[in-house]
Order: C-alpha cells, then sequence, then structure tokens
C-alpha cells in the first residue's frame, strides 16, 4: 500500500495503490485529508487516482469517497473486485443529502415538551386510576371473580418473602432509634421515657414509612418490571383480544395484595423495633417490666391502628403506582427499566406526600 | 453464466467451514449427531430443517457459541471453540452474524450500532465509521432510519439494520439466522438479491438458516437439511435437484409443501 500526493501545474494528483484496507485506511485517514485539504486551499484541482489499487474493503471505500469530496476528479480502481467495492459503497451512502434544518431553540421546545409530557402523564394516571376504581367496583358485588389464586400470590411474593427484610430493618431502627435518644435523654436523667419516644414514633410514622419503603423497592418495581415485560411482548393485547380485562386479571390482584400485605409488614416492623428498643434499655439498666409499664402507660391502640391503616394506605398507593409503570412503558429493553425506576421514585414520593396529609389530618381530628 | 461456472469449480478447492462427526447434546437429549459437511468459499450455503431441529443449535456451534460435544468444526482453518484471547478475536473480526431478531442494542442508534463493530476491532476515526455504517446500512435500504433508536422501528427494519451491522467489516463468512422470517415478499427478495450480489461480487461466503422455501431455491448453491427424527443430516445438495430428484419422504414434503402425518 502506498499514497503519495504530488501537485502539477494547477492540480494535485492524490495516488492510492496497492491494498487499502481497514488497518490501512486507519493509518493512511489524517495524513491523506491533510493532503486534500492543503491543495484545495491552494485553489488546485484535485485528482483521485485510484486505479492502481488491487483490493478494496469498505473501510479504504470510506478512505476514498471522503478524500474526494464533492469536487475531486476520480479515476476508478482497474481491479474489477475493487470497483465493485467502491461502486456498492457509493451506492450504499446514495446521493450526499442536505444536512437537516436545526432544531428550534432547545431550552424553550425542552421545557415545552417537559410541561406536555407532565401533563400527559398526570392525565395517563389519572385515567389509570379511574379505570381501576370502575373495575374495582363492578367486581365488588361478584367478588368470587377476581383471581384470587393471584392475590395469593402477589401476597406471598410481597408478603412472606419480605418477612425477614422487616424482622432485620426492624430489630436495626428499634436498636439506633433508643440509643440515639438515650444520648440527650440522659443530660436530663429521662432515659425511662425512651419507650415513649420510640414506641410513639415507630408505630406512627417510622413503622409504616420504613414498610413502605421495602414495598415500594421489593414489590413496586417488581409490578412494574413484570408488567412492562408482559406490554413489551404484547401479553397484554393478548389478554384483551381474549376479552379478558388486563385491569381485573393483573392489575387489581396486584394493588389488592400490596394493601392487604402494608398492614402486616408494619406491624411486623412495630414489634421489632420495641424488641430491638427493649435490648438498648437492657443494656441501660432497665429491666423489661418497666420497659413494658412505659409503654402500656403512654401509649394508646390508636396510635398501633392510626399507623397500620395508615400503611393499608401506602400499600394501595404502591401497588397502584407500580401497575401503572408497567403498563405504561414503551418500547425496548430500557423500557422496562425506566418503568421500574418510575415505580420507585413515585412510590416513595407519594409515600412521603400521603404521610404529610395524614399528620395534618390526624392533628385537626386530634388523634 | 460460464463464468459463474467457473468460479465455483474454482471455489470448490477450498472449504471456508468443515464439520466432521459433530454432536451436539444436552444432558441425555441428542439433538444432533454425527453431522459432516464442508462449506466453500463464496457459496450461499443453506441449513434447512423443521422446527426444533437444531438449525439454531448448529449455528451457534458455527459461530463459537458453545462447543459441540463431540467432533470437530473448523471454521476458515481454526477450531472456534478452543480459541481464546487474541486469536479469537481475528477469527471474529472475518465472521459476521446477524442475529433472529436483529439483535440490536437498545440504547444506541442504528448507525451506532453500526459502528459498533468497527470500533471494536479498527483504528478507524470517528468519521470513517459513521461513513461506513451510512454505507451499510444505504445497502439495506434504511438510510433515513440511521439516527433512529431500535425501539422506533419495525421488525423487517431490525432484521435489515442486523444484516447492516453483520457487513460492517467486510467478512469472508456472513451467517445469518432466518433473515427472511416475518419479512414481506418484496423486502425479502431484495434481502436475497442483496445477498446473491454480495457472494457473487465479492466472494463472501453465506451461511443462512431458513425455512423460506422461495428464498431458499433463489439463494442457496448448496444446502443440508437436518431432521429431528433421525437426529442428523438427511439430504445434502443443490436445493433444486433435493426439490426435483429428492426420495426421502421429508425432504419430499419440505420441498413440496406436503403435509405428513405427525408433523
Amino acid at each position: 500500500m502506498s499514497f503519495e500526493a504530488d501537485s502539477t501545474g494547477g492540480a494535485t494528483r492524490l495516488r492510492f495503490t496497492g491494498s487499502l484496507s481497514a488497518t490501512e485506511a486507519a493509518r493512511l485517514w489524517n495524513e491523506a485529508h491533510k493532503a486534500r485539504d492543503g491543495a484545495s486551499h491552494g485553489q488546485s484541482r484535485i485528482l483521485l487516482d485510484a486505479s492502481g489499487i488491487t483490493a478494496l474493503d469498505s473501510a479504504g471505500a470510506a478512505l476514498l469517497v471522503s478524500v474526494a469530496g464533492q469536487e475531486a476528479e476520480w479515476r476508478e480502481p482497474e481491479d474489477a473486485t475493487a470497483a465493485g467495492v467502491l461502486r456498492r459503497f457509493r451506492s450504499g451512502l446514495g446521493e450526499p443529502r442536505p444536512p437537516k434544518p436545526g432544531a428550534p431553540f432547545r431550552p424553550i421546545t425542552s421545557l415545552g415538551a417537559g410541561v406536555l409530557g407532565l401533563a400527559r402523564n398526570l392525565r395517563g394516571r389519572l385515567t389509570f386510576l379511574g379505570e381501576t376504581a370502575m373495575t374495582a367496583a363492578a367486581l365488588a358485588p361478584r367478588p368470587w371473580r377476581l383471581r384470587w389464586v393471584e392475590v395469593l400470590r402477589h401476597l406471598d411474593e410481597a408478603g412472606t418473602r419480605a418477612f425477614g427484610l422487616c424482622v432485620l430493618l426492624g430489630v436495626l431502627i428499634g436498636v439506633i432509634l433508643a440509643f440515639q435518644s438515650s444520648i440527650p435523654m440522659r443530660q436530663f436523667g429521662a432515659e425511662i421515657f425512651i419507650p415513649q419516644l420510640v414506641g410513639i414514633s415507630l408505630t406512627r410514622e417510622l413503622g409504616p414509612l420504613l414498610a413502605g419503603v421495602i414495598l415500594a423497592g421489593r414489590t413496586g418495581s417488581a409490578y412494574a418490571a413484570e408488567l412492562g415485560t408482559m406490554r413489551v411482548n404484547e401479553e397484554v393485547d393478548a389478554l384483551r383480544t381474549m376479552g379478558l380485562d388486563p385491569m381485573a386479571w393483573l392489575v387489581l390482584p396486584r394493588v389488592l395484595a400490596a394493601m392487604l400485605v402494608m398492614p402486616v409488614l408494619a406491624l411486623v416492623m412495630d414489634v421489632t423495633g420495641l424488641i430491638g428498643m427493649g435490648f438498648v434499655m437492657a443494656t441501660l439498666g432497665f429491666p423489661p417490666t418497666a420497659v413494658m409499664n412505659q409503654l402500656v402507660q403512654w401509649m394508646s391502640l390508636g396510635d398501633i391502628v392510626g399507623g397500620l391503616g395508615k400503611a393499608a394506605i401506602f400499600g394501595l398507593a404502591i401497588g397502584y403506582i407500580g401497575c401503572q409503570a408497567g403498563l405504561a412503558a414503551g418500547r425496548g429493553p430500557r423500557a422496562v427499566g425506566d418503568a421500574a425506576t418510575a415505580a420507585v421514585v413515585g412510590g416513595i414520593v407519594a409515600l412521603v406526600v400521603l404521610d404529610g396529609i395524614f399528620a395534618v389530618l390526624f392533628f385537626r381530628l386530634g388523634w | 453464466m460460464a463464468e459463474d461456472k467457473a468460479a465455483m469449480d474454482k471455489a470448490k478447492a477450498d472449504a471456508v467451514i468443515t464439520a466432521e462427526g459433530v454432536a451436539m447434546r444436552f444432558g441425555t437429549n441428542t439433538v444432533f449427531q454425527d453431522v459432516t459437511f464442508e462449506v466453500r468459499r463464496g457459496e450461499v450455503f443453506v441449513i434447512l430443517g423443521g422446527s426444533g431441529c437444531g438449525k439454531s443449535t448448529l449455528l451457534k456451534l458455527l459461530i463459537g457459541l458453545m462447543p459441540p460435544s463431540a467432533g470437530t468444526m473448523t471454521v476458515l482453518g481454526e477450531e472456534m471453540a478452543k480459541l481464546e484471547g487474541a486469536a479469537r478475536r481475528a477469527l471474529l473480526r472475518r465472521i459476521g452474524v446477524m442475529w433472529q431478531s436483529g439483535a440490536l442494542l437498545g440504547s444506541l442508534t442504528l448507525a451506532e450500532n453500526v459502528m459498533l463493530p468497527i470500533e471494536a476491532h479498527t483504528k478507524l476515526p470517528e468519521a470513517a465509521r459513521r461513513m461506513i455504517a451510512m454505507a451499510k446500512l444505504g445497502l439495506v435500504g434504511l438510510s433515513d432510519a440511521a439516527d433512529r433508536l431500535p425501539a422506533e422501528i419495525s421488525g423487517g427494519m431490525l432484521k435489515r439494520a442486523g444484516i447492516a451491522r453483520a457487513m460492517a467489516l467486510d467478512p469472508e463468512i456472513l451467517f445469518l439466522d432466518e433473515p427472511s422470517a416475518g419479512l414481506d415478499p418484496i423486502t425479502s427478495a431484495g434481502l436475497d438479491e442483496l445477498i446473491l450480489s454480495l457472494a457473487r461480487e465479492t466472494g463472501t461466503t453465506f451461511v443462512v438458516v431458513t425455512h423460506e422455501l422461495q428464498s431458499i431455491l433463489a439463494i442457496g448453491d448448496r444446502c443440508i437439511m437436518l431432521d429431528k427424527e433421525a437426529r442428523g443430516l438427511i439430504a445434502e445438495g443443490n436445493p433444486k435437484h433435493l426439490r426435483d430428484e429428492s426420495e426421502h419422504p421429508t425432504v419430499r414434503a419440505f420441498f413440496r409443501r406436503e403435509a405428513r402425518a405427525g408433523v
């Protein structure tokens, strides 16, 4: 392989000879372009002489076509195979197209698209909420039509299998809360009130909230990924054409399972958290009876039941957001990942917003 | 035609793929055994067979995704299953594979997908890679879709983009898994023409797994037929000859589209 550029009179001849393969093309790419640019700046006519080329591949053809540009005169390869490669390469490239008109001012278009997308998203969620409610209302008088086997399966997956995780997190959170509050409480000699503090914050707030985070991470994302994959594989459309309502078939069992399982998970968090707190109290020198007494004296059943009720609503929201994200998934492998992300993010945001609403509500009601 | 004939005779001299006594077993389940054939340079070689006969498994053996349970299989003179590291890369650079559903990466545009193997195997600059990608996409009629994502185009377009990616490095052997399945007859015929012109003009060898009868007869120089019950080859030769002359009941049924009991 050799490349040479020589200027005579008003013309520059760029001559390629021998075998021009990908390795050679990569090596010569910059050199050949520099020679061409030098010649066209010097107002010189360019003659691309490829007649001596004996072998050519696509990379070589790309080099020739790119160096030649629009204006050069060609001497085609004499070798028939090389000429064929070049001809096919040109036919593949087609006529050079004018560049597309530039996009309008970026920030404004993307702002507009973002707002529209948000509105569409909200609308989709509301429609979905309406559809779910309609289906649930239609099924309510005939509960045997719901697929209870599916509900059980999802109860198992969202509940039984999350049990260990809940116990672990509950004990740890109880220990951490008790330990951290013991430091300021000790300054006032008020360590005896730690059970009250931990008990109320666990049952009213942290138990349901942490159970919700577990559910959103484990189950909400799983719903979204499962339903998203089904949608990508057109299984949802298949259900619909068989006359089966995807809402009753796919969504309701999942949402129902999430709603039923959440109070249980929250209760597990409550109980294990209190046990963790008990450990810390024991190391601080308070016997279990003292801790028990404090809890019974200061906590009401309302604290626990209110927390568990909240948990059920959290479960409803998380299950619903997971299913909605899955069924709204687009096509392609990324769509499923996006749906899972949307389910977890949406679930946790909904969790905190709902918790805020409950806080205000309970305060006003004096609970 | 005389030139074609002469070229074919010359090509007979060197086999690019040889399989000798190849068998594939999964546990106790034998997919096929004692499969022996060779593929010659520049021919379009078709692997035929009904569903579940091991066509796709044979293709996986050919491209070195798994080793055969028994026998030897060489591609371009090397035993792919035993190669590692640089030698394997060097061999992979010389073959191209089109997967059944395209197997394009979902996060890259079509052009970027085609540029991928070029980037992996050469030091060409970005502009060169893009130009090659555009030329290859143009050959399969996808110039206008170059900047779209795989999720945005139809199944037939995905398949054609898969071929463009397989051709990116001008491979010596192109493996195509069901290239025309799911395509409309016009696109499929265009694909057959592209395969034939590449085979005749550049000497690219094609190994095509398919069961589209029309396309087999249009492009196939030679074919082998696998059978599920026989667990191996039941026919080898030119597809037109097989259609006209074979006595084997399954081969006859396949080429004449006769229904057979139990199939």
